[in-house]
């Protein structure tokens, strides 16, 4: 105690440091100060009311951005987009409610615009463009959002492992304890795995999903994303695997001998299993008539340059897709009719039923 | 008024002011602690928000979840927390003792570039370990191709490697707490020890490290709930733990109550960790009166003790920033030469702006927040502002993405509060400027400021503030003039862990921020979400530049400071 006492008497801050000490305390205020402004700054830039322009939220992020200032220049209209997570968007609109600034919502995978549409997000169109674009399995039955690119997600196999006559032709064959420890497939945290179960679910019932998904999670290696199913079939941690038909795409454009081939699945059955990424037009959108053009854009004249880049099929079928899809891949395969907005709705299901068959 | 009235008004003030006087002076003591509950509350009630699910409990979910992955994720977290808290405990504290109480070669460099791991984030050093060593990755392939196809290598994408990846990243949180505590506390009495005659061994473990308790608990505090919260790292090693768990039911089920009711097994075990600090701490307290005393005098190693000393330090380094700092400039010289060019690279300028007025700012507020509670607690030692600090670190506790949606749901609350009374705010509230921004990431942020505000401020004894209060200093005037300076090291440690966090911080930014307010890592999560890891490497180089910046200057202000009370080898006879 009187150790303190005395240090702390005797060694009081002396006029320098008292000056220091003032100074860091004018730091701080200014520091404080300079926030506030900022902040008000910040807020004034970005609070006014855009007339004219179309503003979109979009959990799709790829190569957007090209197809966006096409569509300005060619109709004038201007744009501005907010990329995030699919989920997160969903919330910000719900929250937002009549102030969002939202007039489009874009995003991935049928499940996430299924449940927009069930939370009342988007505005129905009884848009003859759209309805005539776009067919009818790849949008909301009460067109409450529309698919403007598809993503086929199908079997890839390495072709010196894999013999010809021995290629799975089907999603349901992979479950056979012949592929044990040949199988890569992904997480079930990925909306695209979520999406493809709950196919599975619309196909065969929830017991027989169940017996297939477990079959898969015995023989499996559960990777995080796509490029790494592809590479570890590449480099012999598995043999066969099912990914999103671009990612295969991509890895080919940079390197033309990447030796993993695609096969369409269940070609003599229901078909292989499409999602989209898409999107609709929000409740409170201050100009509907601007956002309806977007869509209609992006459906008719702008779908080449919203689905080449990222070598996905258009959704038009008077429209071609890319080359190198076209011509690798083919656009002639069976693909499952199922509409989008089934799955979109089984996609809660499917993870509990991934869940239960212990498939991480 | 007359000479004599004046004359008697400076001699001694009339009894009035001085009753004003004692008004003012409980109105001021009052403040503090009022301020310290309307922090709490402010962090409290976005967190609230989504908690009050709980009282309605989803019966349905939780036996699905309990009967299936539940058991399984909560022996993963756990295992997971012990792992890194130890790992990074050990390191950390190892290390710092290491630099500070021994000379070898490049120990003052090391010294600084100890702390840069603090710039990787984990969500970088986990997709670059899994591309340079996973299955896939150069090395291993080399092996395959020396040893045979089928040749053993240990598995990467495991509970083991996350611990590794993890404790690399996090282990500065300690190292930093450590070497402050051992630089300011523990020189003295260590070599107080060693001339009473006590071994190196015995005096560290006697003396030393009963010292840095404190600090080591808290610094092994903040690395558990970086952990706990983390959900981008663990889920690139198939590490399936609570928070991984709560973003699958939310986003795959859509079901925001279940997730939120889930999200609160995170809070319970973040309660864990936090009466595991407040144990480990225990009721120490230990303040040095006279300052740093001496410091320590570091003993020269020699031979292949200095060899392994300086292999310690220089393989952490590598590992931890070195390794995959060089694999993400190789990507990036690569796709700067590469045809397709750098997605969005002509943003850059407005990206690095807006990360680095977002650190700024956060930095600015949680550390002027947690000088107030810090000094409240000080000032008014009372249950209220203890249950106010504790109450203000909760939302560290709390994954980004649910901090996000909170602090979303309170703004909009708010707004239609004030439009129900007739005076709306205009426009968006919540989104349409970077407020709300700002408060998530000070919800989020607060606790580690405060965790290092505190721990500087429980270096000053707490005679010295009944000292200054005694002296007729008011609560504000002893907290600028006496807490801050004598503090000031740690105020400036908690500024920079908040500046780099923000920096690094990722799922608040992507929900809450305005049009056209994008961030470096948006950048990269933009190229990351489509598997476009290595495009995804400028952006990512980026981050980690920007963010050594603040830690290389903490770095040197340690280091400065510690040249300046042991100058090397002058002090032959102390020892």
């Amino acid at each position: 105690m009187g150790a303190g006492f005395t240090l702390a008497a005797g060694n009081g801050p002396s006029p320098q440091e008292e000056h220091q000490v003032n100074s860091a305390g004018r730091h701080l205020t200014v520091g404080l100060l300079a926030t506030l402004a900022l902040a008000v700054l910040a807020s004034s830039c970005s609070s006014g009311d855009g007339e004219g322009v179309v503003r979109v939220y979009t959990g799709r992020h790829y190569d957007l951005e090209e197809a966006f200032v096409q569509f300005s220049e060619e109709t004038g209209i201007s744009l501005e987009f907010l990329a995030g997570s699919d989920g997160e968007l969903r919330e910000r609109i719900a929250a937002e409610g009549e102030d969002t600034q939202a007039d489009v919502y874009l995003t991935v995978d049928a499940g996430n615009l299924a449940i927009a549409a069930e939370q009342g997000l988007f505005l129905p169109l009884d848009d003859p463009v759209l309805i005539d674009a776009v067919p009818e399995n790849l949008r909301d039955p009460e067109n409450r959002w529309f698919g403007l690119t598809s993503r086929a997600r199908t079997i890839v196999y390495h072709p010196d492992r894999v013999p010809a006559d021995e290629v799975p032709t089907t999603y349901e064959e992979l479950a056979d304890p012949r592929w044990e420890g040949r199988l890569c497939l992904r997480n079930s945290s990925n909306v695209y795995t979520q999406s493809l179960v709950a196919s599975l679910i619309a196909a065969h019932g929830r017991d027989q999903a169940l017996e297939i998904v477990q079959g898969w999670a015995d023989n499996a290696e559960i990777l995080p994303n796509d490029i790494l199913i592809l590479e570890s079939i590449e480099d012999g941690l598995c043999d066969v695997g099912i990914t999103n038909h671009y990612y295969l795409a991509r890895l080919l454009e940079e390197d033309p001998d990447f030796p993993v081939k695609l096969q369409w699945a269940n070609q003599d059955g229901r078909g292989t299993h499409v999602n989209v990424s898409g999107g609709g037009v929000t409740r409170y959108a201050d100009d509907p008539e601007l956002a309806r053009q977007l869509l209609e854009w992006l459906a008719t004249e702008g779908q080449s340059a919203f689905v080449d880049g990222n070598h996905e099929y258009p959704v038009n079928p008077a429209v071609q897709p890319e080359p190198l899809i076209a011509e690798t891949f083919g656009s002639s395969f069976v693909r499952d009719p199922l509409n989008a907005a089934v799955f979109g709705q089984l996609n809660a299901d499917a993870v509990r039923l991934m869940d239960e068959a212990g498939y991480s | 008024m007359t000479a004599v009235d004046t004359a008697a008004d400076v001699a001694s003030p009339a009894p009035q002011p001085r009753a004003r006087l004692q008004v003012r002076d409980r109105i001021s003591r009052l403040a503090w602690p009022a301020a310290a509950v309307v922090v709490a509350a402010l962090v409290v009630v976005p967190v609230a928000m989504l908690a009050t699910s709980v009282l309605d409990p989803n019966v349905e979910v939780w036996r699905q979840q309990w009967q299936t992955r539940l058991p399984d994720q909560l022996v993963d977290t756990a295992v997971l927390l012990v792992g890194v808290a130890a790992g990074s405990g050990a390191i950390g504290a190892g290390l710092a003792w290491l630099v500070t109480a021994y000379r070898f070669p490049g120990v003052r460099a090391l010294g600084w570039l100890l702390v840069l791991p603090l710039a990787m984030p984990g969500y970088i050093l986990g997709f670059v370990t899994l591309s340079l060593v996973g299955f896939t990755g150069p090395i291993q392939g080399w092996w395959r191709d020396r040893f045979g196809q089928d040749a053993w290598f240990p598995e990467v994408r495991s509970m083991g490697g996350a611990i590794v990846v993890l404790t690399l990243v996090l282990y500065p949180y300690v190292y930093l707490v450590a070497r402050a505590a051992l630089r300011d506390q523990a020189g003295a009495v260590y070599e107080a020890a060693r001339t009473l005659g006590a071994g190196p061994v015995a005096a560290a473990r006697r003396v030393v490290l009963p010292l840095l308790r404190p600090a080591l608990a808290a610094g092994v505090a903040v690395v558990m709930m970086e952990t706990l919260t983390d959900f981008a790292t663990v889920q690139y090693f198939g590490v399936d733990t609570v928070s991984v768990g709560v973003f699958r039911i939310w986003r795959g089920t859509f079901d925001r109550d279940a997730a939120s009711e889930l999200a609160t097994l995170v809070l319970v075990f973040a309660l864990l960790v936090i009466g595991l600090e407040r144990a480990l701490r225990g009721r120490a307290r230990y303040a040095s009166a006279g300052g740093a005393g001496g410091g320590f005098v570091p003993k020269r190693l020699r031979g292949w003790r200095a060899v392994a000393a300086t292999t310690a330090c220089v393989g952490v380094v590598v590992l931890g920033f070195g390794a995959p700092a060089a694999q993400l400039v190789v990507w990036s010289v690569q796709e700067v030469r590469g045809e397709r060019g750098v997605p969005l690279a002509g943003r850059f300028a407005e990206y690095l702006g807006n990360s680095v007025i977002l650190a700024a700012l956060t930095a600015g507020l949680c550390v002027a927040v947690a000088l107030v509670v810090a000094n409240a607690s000080r000032f008014a030692r009372s249950p209220v502002t203890a249950s106010a600090a504790r109450l203000s670190s909760v939302g560290y506790a709390v994954p980004g993405p649910v901090v996000a949606i909170g602090v979303l749901l309170t703004l909009v609350a708010v707004d239609d509060l004030l439009g129900a009374l007739g005076s709306g705010l205009p426009g968006v509230v919540a989104t349409g400027s970077i407020v709300g921004l700002v408060y998530a990431y000070g919800v989020r942020f607060l606790a580690p400021g405060l965790n290092a505000v505190e721990a500087g401020l429980q270096q000053v004894p707490e005679e010295i503030t009944a000292t200054a209060r005694s002296l007729g200093a008011r609560p504000h005037r002893t907290a600028r003039l006496v807490h801050l300076p004598l503090s000031r090291a740690s105020v400036a440690t908690a500024a920079v862990i908040v500046a780099v966090d923000a920096l690094k911080e990722l799922p608040i930014v992507l929900l809450l921020r305005p049009f056209g307010f994008d961030t470096l890592p948006v950048w990269v999560w933009n190229l990351a979400s489509e598997s476009r890891f290595e495009q995804a490497a400028v952006p990512a180089l980026a981050i980690v530049a920007v963010a050594v910046v603040p830690v290389a200057l903490l770095s040197w202000q340690l280091n400065r400071r510690h040249g300046a009370t042991t100058t090397p080898d002058d002090r032959p006879a102390l020892r």
